[in-house]
Formats: C-alpha cells, sequence, structure tokens
C-alpha cells in the first residue's frame, strides 16, 4: 500500500532468529485466525510448529475443523511442502499437574490438592501463578530438544488480548508481588529470560479503526516499558481499494460522471428492460463508491497513526468469503510475502 | 423466513423499563449500542444513567467522559426534557469501595494492602464483570433511593464469551466459598471440635504440600488474606445474588448485540439460550454492522459480468470497477443474509433489529442519534 512504502518502514524484521512468536490484538480483530496462519506460515518447506492456545476457547480446533483439543500436542495441518503444525490447548489445572510432576515428582499431591479445589483456587486467585503455569508450558516446548534438536522449529502462541498481555508475558513482576523466593519464583525468572531474549517476538493484530489501533499503540508502549521485544504490526482484514486514487477523490466529492455511468450500464447491459432501473443502479454504484472512498480514507488515516511506533508492518487481506482452511493458507502464503516467515 | 422485528422506542417509553443490560461478545459494539440507546431514551424524556466499560476514547470524549472517575456525570447536549449521566467503569476501585463498605477501617486497610486483593482486584478474570454487576446493584440502590434516574443501560465487559458477564459472580462466589478456602481458614474457625480435628489433620498434609510449592511467606499472606476476606464474603455474596436477581426482574430487558459475522452470532445464540433458562427477559437482538445496498436487484454475478462486458470497452473503466465494487458489496450483503437467516432459524421468537454498517466511526452525539433511529426502525 502507498502509505506504508511512503513512510519508508523497514520491510520486515528479520525473523530467521526469533522461535517464538507470541500474537495478541484487540477482542475481533481476528488474533486466532493470524496466529493459525502465521504457524502454517513457520511450517512451510518441512518445519514443524507448535501452536499452542492459553484461553480454554477452542478457537484453534474450530478453525482447523478438527474436535476439540485435548492438553496434549496433536497434529492439526499440514504445510505446503510437507511442514507440520501441531497444536496445543494448555489448560490450567493440567498444567499444574505437570509442573508439580515435573519439579517435584509430586502428581498423586497435586491430585490431591485438585480435590481440594486448591487447583482451581490457586488458578484463580492469582492470576500470576495461571500465568506462570501458561508461560512456562509454551516456553518450556520452544526450549525443548530431542538428540540435540528443537522439537519445534517455532511455537506461536494466540495470547490473551492486548490489554492483558504485557501482564501476561510479565510473570516476573506480576509474582514478584507474591513470591519473593521459592520454586515458583524461579520458575516465573526462567520464564522471563526466554521471553525478554531475542528468540521472542510479540506481534500485535489489528484492524484500521480507531479503537484497536489505540489499543495497538497503548499496547506497543507497555510492552516497550515492559522490555517485551515487539515483531509485526499485523493489519487485518485490510480493505484493498478497488478504485484509483483519481476515482476516490471524485466519488468522496460526489462528482463521479453518472451520466457516463448510466451509458456504460447500458452498454453493459446490467440495466434496461429486463434489469433494475438505471437511476437506482446509479445512485447505487455512487453511494457505495462514496462509502468506499470514506472507508478508503479513514484506513489510511489509522495506518498513519501507526508510523510513529516505526515497527514493520504486514497486512492481510479481508476475505468475502469468511474464514476457511482454504483461507488460512491464502493468509499463511501472505505472511511469508510479507517477510514474517 | 420472516423474522419477528422490534423497537427500542417500545421498550425505552414503557416507564416500567428500568434496567437495560447490552451483552455480546468483543468487539460487535456494545458501548456504542448501550450508549445510543441511553441517549434515544434521555431525548425521549427519561431520566437515563448509562453505565460504559472502556468505551473509544473520542466516543467517550463527546459525553464528557474525559476521565475514568466511577461516578457518572450529567452528559450536556442532550435535547428535550430528559436527562442523562454517564460513567465509566474503574473496575478496581469499585471492588475498593465494596470492601470499604463492607469492613472496619482497621480490616479495610489489611485487606486492600495484602498482595492477594491485589491480584484479585486487578486481574481476577472476571473481576470485570463482577464489578459491573455491583455498580449496577450500586446505581439502581441510588437511584430507588432518590429517583435520581428512572432508567438504567449498562455496556457488559469486552470478554470474548457474553455468557462471562452472567457467570462471573456465581464463579467469584463458588471461589470465596469454596473447600479450599474452607480449608485455610478451617484451623481458626472448627478448632476444636471433632470435625475440625480430622480437617486439621489433613490440613497439616496439605500445607506441607503448598509451602513446598508456593513457599511459607506466600501461604501466610494467602491465610491473611482469606481470613480478613471471610468476614466480608457473606455481606458480598449476597449483594451479588439481589443484583443476579434483579436481572430476572421484569423491569430488566437485555439487548443481545452481535454483528453478521459466525463467531459473534454463536455467541449471541448461547445467550439466548441463558436468558431463556435463567428466566432473563430479552428484549431482542441488535445486528450490527449490517451491509446493505441500495440495489439488491443487481446480483454479484450480474454485476461481475456487467464489469467483465465493459473491460473491452475504452471508456466503462471506472463504472467497471463501480461494478466490481457493488459485487463484492453484494457478496457480503448475500453470505451476512444467510448467517442471520441462520440464526433466526435457531431462534424463531428472538427479534431481531438491524443496524447498517456506517463507513466512519460513531464517535459525537449525532452518530449515535444515527444508530438510535435505527434501533427505532
Amino acid at each position: 500500500m502507498s502509505v506504508r512504502a511512503e513512510a519508508g518502514y523497514p520491510r520486515s524484521m528479520p525473523t530467521d532468529d526469533i522461535r517464538l512468536h507470541v500474537v495478541s490484538g484487540k477482542g475481533g480483530t481476528g488474533k486466532t485466525t493470524v496466529a493459525a496462519a502465521l504457524a502454517l506460515a513457520l511450517a512451510t518447506k518441512g518445519k514443524r510448529t507448535l501452536l499452542v492456545e492459553v484461553e480454554g476457547r477452542q478457537g484453534i480446533a474450530q478453525l482447523f475443523d478438527v474436535p476439540p483439543l485435548p492438553h496434549d500436542e496433536r497434529k492439526v495441518a499440514v504445510a505446503p511442502g510437507g511442514g507440520e503444525v501441531f497444536a496445543l490447548a494448555i489448560d490450567t489445572e493440567e498444567a499444574l499437574l505437570d509442573y508439580l510432576d515435573m519439579f517435584y515428582n509430586m502428581r498423586r499431591a497435586g491430585s490431591m490438592l485438585r480435590t481440594m479445589g486448591a487447583v482451581e483456587f490457586a488458578t484463580t486467585i492469582a492470576p500470576g501463578l495461571r500465568d506462570v503455569l501458561l508461560t512456562g508450558k509454551f516456553c518450556e516446548a520452544t526450549k525443548r530438544t530431542e538428540k540435540g534438536q528443537y522439537v519445534y522449529d517455532a511455537v506461536v502462541v494466540d495470547a490473551p488480548p492486548t490489554g492483558r498481555v504485557t501482564r501476561f508475558l510479565n510473570v516476573n513482576r506480576e509474582v514478584s508481588g507474591i513470591a519473593k523466593v521459592g520454586p515458583i519464583r524461579t520458575q516465573a525468572d526462567s520464564v522471563m529470560r526466554v521471553l525478554n531474549s531475542p528468540q521472542t517476538a510479540v506481534h500485535l493484530v489489528t484492524v484500521l479503526e480507531e479503537m484497536p489501533v489505540q489499543e495497538t499503540i497503548d499496547g506497543v508502549q507497555a510492552l516497550r516499558e515492559s522490555n517485551l521485544p515487539v515483531g509485526h504490526i499485523i493489519v487485518n482484514m485490510s480493505r484493498t481499494p478497488l478504485l484509483d486514487s483519481a476515482a476516490l477523490e471524485e466519488a468522496a466529492e460526489g462528482t463521479l460522471d453518472r451520466s457516463q455511468i448510466a451509458a456504460d450500464l447500458k452498454a453493459a447491459g446490467v440495466v434496461g428492460r429486463r434489469g433494475a432501473s438505471t437511476a437506482v443502479v446509479v445512485d447505487a454504484l455512487v453511494d457505495e463508491a462514496r462509502d468506499h472512498a470514506e472507508r478508503v480514507t479513514l484506513e489510511e488515516g489509522e495506518l498513519i497513526r501507526l508510523e510513529p511506533l516505526e515497527l514493520p508492518v504486514a497486512q492481510l487481506p479481508l476475505l468475502d468469503d469468511g474464514i476457511d482452511l482454504a483461507g488460512l493458507y491464502s493468509l499463511a502464503q501472505s505472511l511469508r510475502e510479507q517477510g514474517l516467515a | 423466513m420472516s423474522t419477528p422485528t422490534w423497537n427500542v422506542d417500545q421498550l425505552i417509553d414503557d416507564p416500567n423499563t428500568r434496567i437495560i443490560v447490552c451483552c455480546g461478545s468483543g468487539g460487535v459494539g456494545k458501548t456504542t449500542t448501550a450508549a445510543a440507546v441511553a441517549l434515544r431514551a434521555a431525548e425521549r424524556g427519561r431520566s437515563v444513567c448509562v453505565m460504559t466499560i472502556d468505551p473509544a476514547r473520542r466516543l467517550a470524549q463527546s459525553m464528557g467522559l474525559t476521565e475514568l472517575d466511577n461516578e457518572p456525570r450529567p452528559v450536556s447536549g442532550i435535547k428535550g426534557d430528559g436527562q442523562l449521566s454517564a460513567m465509566m467503569l474503574d473496575m478496581k476501585r469499585t471492588f475498593d469501595e465494596m470492601v470499604e463498605a463492607h469492613a472496619d477501617s482497621e480490616r479495610a486497610e489489611q485487606i486492600l494492602s495484602n498482595p492477594f486483593y491485589q491480584a484479585l482486584s486487578s486481574s481476577f478474570a472476571g473481576t470485570q464483570e463482577y464489578m459491573a454487576m455491583e455498580k449496577l446493584g450500586h446505581l439502581r440502590a441510588q437511584s430507588d433511593a432518590d429517583g435520581t434516574w428512572d432508567l438504567i443501560v449498562v455496556d457488559t465487559p469486552p470478554s470474548r464469551s457474553a455468557l462471562d458477564f452472567l457467570d462471573a459472580p456465581a464463579r467469584m462466589g463458588t471461589f470465596l466459598d469454596g473447600r479450599f478456602i474452607r480449608l485455610l481458614t478451617a484451623p481458626a474457625r472448627s478448632a476444636g471440635k471433632g470435625i475440625g480435628r480430622i480437617v486439621n489433620a489433613g490440613f497439616g498434609v496439605f500445607t506441607g504440600v503448598l509451602t513446598k510449592v508456593i513457599g511459607a511467606q506466600v501461604l501466610k499472606d494467602l491465610q491473611a488474606f482469606v481470613g480478613a476476606f471471610d468476614a466480608l464474603f457473606g455481606g458480598f455474596r449476597e449483594r451479588a445474588e439481589a443484583t443476579y436477581s434483579l436481572l430476572q426482574d421484569s423491569g430488566t430487558a437485555f439487548i443481545v448485540v452481535a454483528v453478521p459475522e459466525p463467531d459473534a452470532l454463536r455467541e449471541a445464540s448461547f445467550f439466548v439460550e441463558r436468558l431463556a433458562a435463567e428466566g432473563m427477559p430479552l428484549a431482542g437482538l441488535v445486528l450490527n454492522r449490517v451491509q446493505e445496498s441500495a440495489a439488491p436487484a443487481l446480483s454479484a454475478e450480474q454485476a461481475l459480468a456487467g464489469a467483465e462486458r465493459l473491460s473491452d470497452e475504452e471508456t466503462g473503466e471506472l463504472t467497471a470497477a463501480l461494478l466490481n465494487l457493488h459485487a463484492a458489496r453484494m457478496n457480503t450483503v448475500t453470505r451476512q443474509e444467510h448467517l442471520a437467516e441462520r440464526f433466526t432459524g435457531a431462534h424463531p421468537a428472538v427479534p431481531v433489529c438491524q443496524v447498517p454498517a456506517f463507513a466512519g466511526d460513531v464517535h459525537d452525539l449525532d452518530g449515535l442519534r444515527e444508530v438510535g433511529v435505527h434501533l427505532a426502525q
């Protein structure tokens, strides 16, 4: 898009070294879809990626049209060139039991805690603890090796929305208010080392409307204040202008040549004898063009508001038919073309 | 299939309507709908208070809301005899005020400074919903006492699931009243009794495990918090229950807000079913951002075919582009109609009110009035 080119944005950040991609965005901007497309894009050419869900909504299962995901990594899609996408829906209680097992060999004690309601308690009252478990789980998957090789080439997290993501990732700060020493603190510190490393990037998904853009600007600021590495701004559902700039201007000002349009419509045979009334169609087309022009102007304005962030911006098109599996593959392709994978 | 329609004026002109709750999943325009309903009601003579949660900055400014101060402020620029006050919910402040109202100052201080309280009050998933409910109860009590408002319109928090608003108080209740809390407070409560000894024996093992996992200081803070909170809890639960039953009152109406997208409509379906199950009165569904065309008779296929024919002509380029634009629009119109029909197929009795997509954001009173006109059609 011309606005971006003129602004001189970097085309993309080098993503080769990034192995943990955290995808956030305001509700309704399509962050789950973008996370899934990114996992597919990163898996292209024989790679293996893990797509992680942390909010227990089973959005990934719906997207890939598979049964609800258990607390277990399983393959959900094959990427172009033989890559594989695995998915995991983290269940907080199971993660706590895994954690007890891993660090204390205490799965049985964990089950006892569960019957007493302690697990629900721990994961409810102290969101910091909950976030330690969730972030701990996907950081572990990022670091996991087998025979000296990483098990996953990349991990993509469908993270909580922009308003909460900094707090979610910044578990160290959250937990330090609660646990100053002890095993949970140690775990939190080890998670923070991964999250603050150059291996990690937090991408924010937005659409070009006032609220989501404002939330993105605020979100980037919060992430930066917490030393969390910001990757791309991903503009989702962006509309390609269907009119050239001269026509957009005329459409906005209401100066489109109506008689020419009427003549063309007759020539094209879409109005007249058996078709719709010419005047009605001309009015409708002129109105629709004006709406489109207003929308394009608004979106360009919002894109300009993102410029001072000095972040690479990727754009994904609005899919007229809604999102299906084929749509996901085309979004993945688009992310690759824009240097995200 | 014929969809029953509804008109917001019938609802807001009825003096028996005292509370309107706008709910739906995140990003569907709940805040705008709530503000538009409130403004229209005020301009038709009601005394209205609207509680918004996280409104867009310019929309907030247009209602004179420049800071989050948790108190309703009069909105200027209202036409007619009615009045409108607006507020933004401050969840932490509402929680603090609730603690202060239920505890003596020493105990309140103890709770407010406990790290667990701070975590709970600022980031418990559900605190915002719970506090929205608490504030609603508070506003209603105030208007019952001094007649300040005869209608309260509430926006609900931006969670992905609309059901969170209804579930949060119960979740908070289950949680605060849970076995674990009982256990943590059990030694103090049941010392000396037979059952207490048994619980205490189990509790020893249990605290051992906890100490190992979370550390001794954390456990001490936790017990201090639970101990202090326990005494207040009865009062909290009573209020949450009172507000919840207020929602079942015939003076309450729910407006479920959605956009014609599969996720939003699925959430709307869940919500509609839940309201029916709880005996909560549903006014209808507001379907925001519905794409329309003034020339629906010209189908997407016809428009594309026309554009194709014009591409051979020398002068037809602009018109071809306009036809392509129309085709894209008609595709959206058709897809949305299909989704709306599916919703109505599943919920034939739920009246639907469609609000068209505006090209720009709604960010001033005139914009809200325009939404209001569509809500009344």
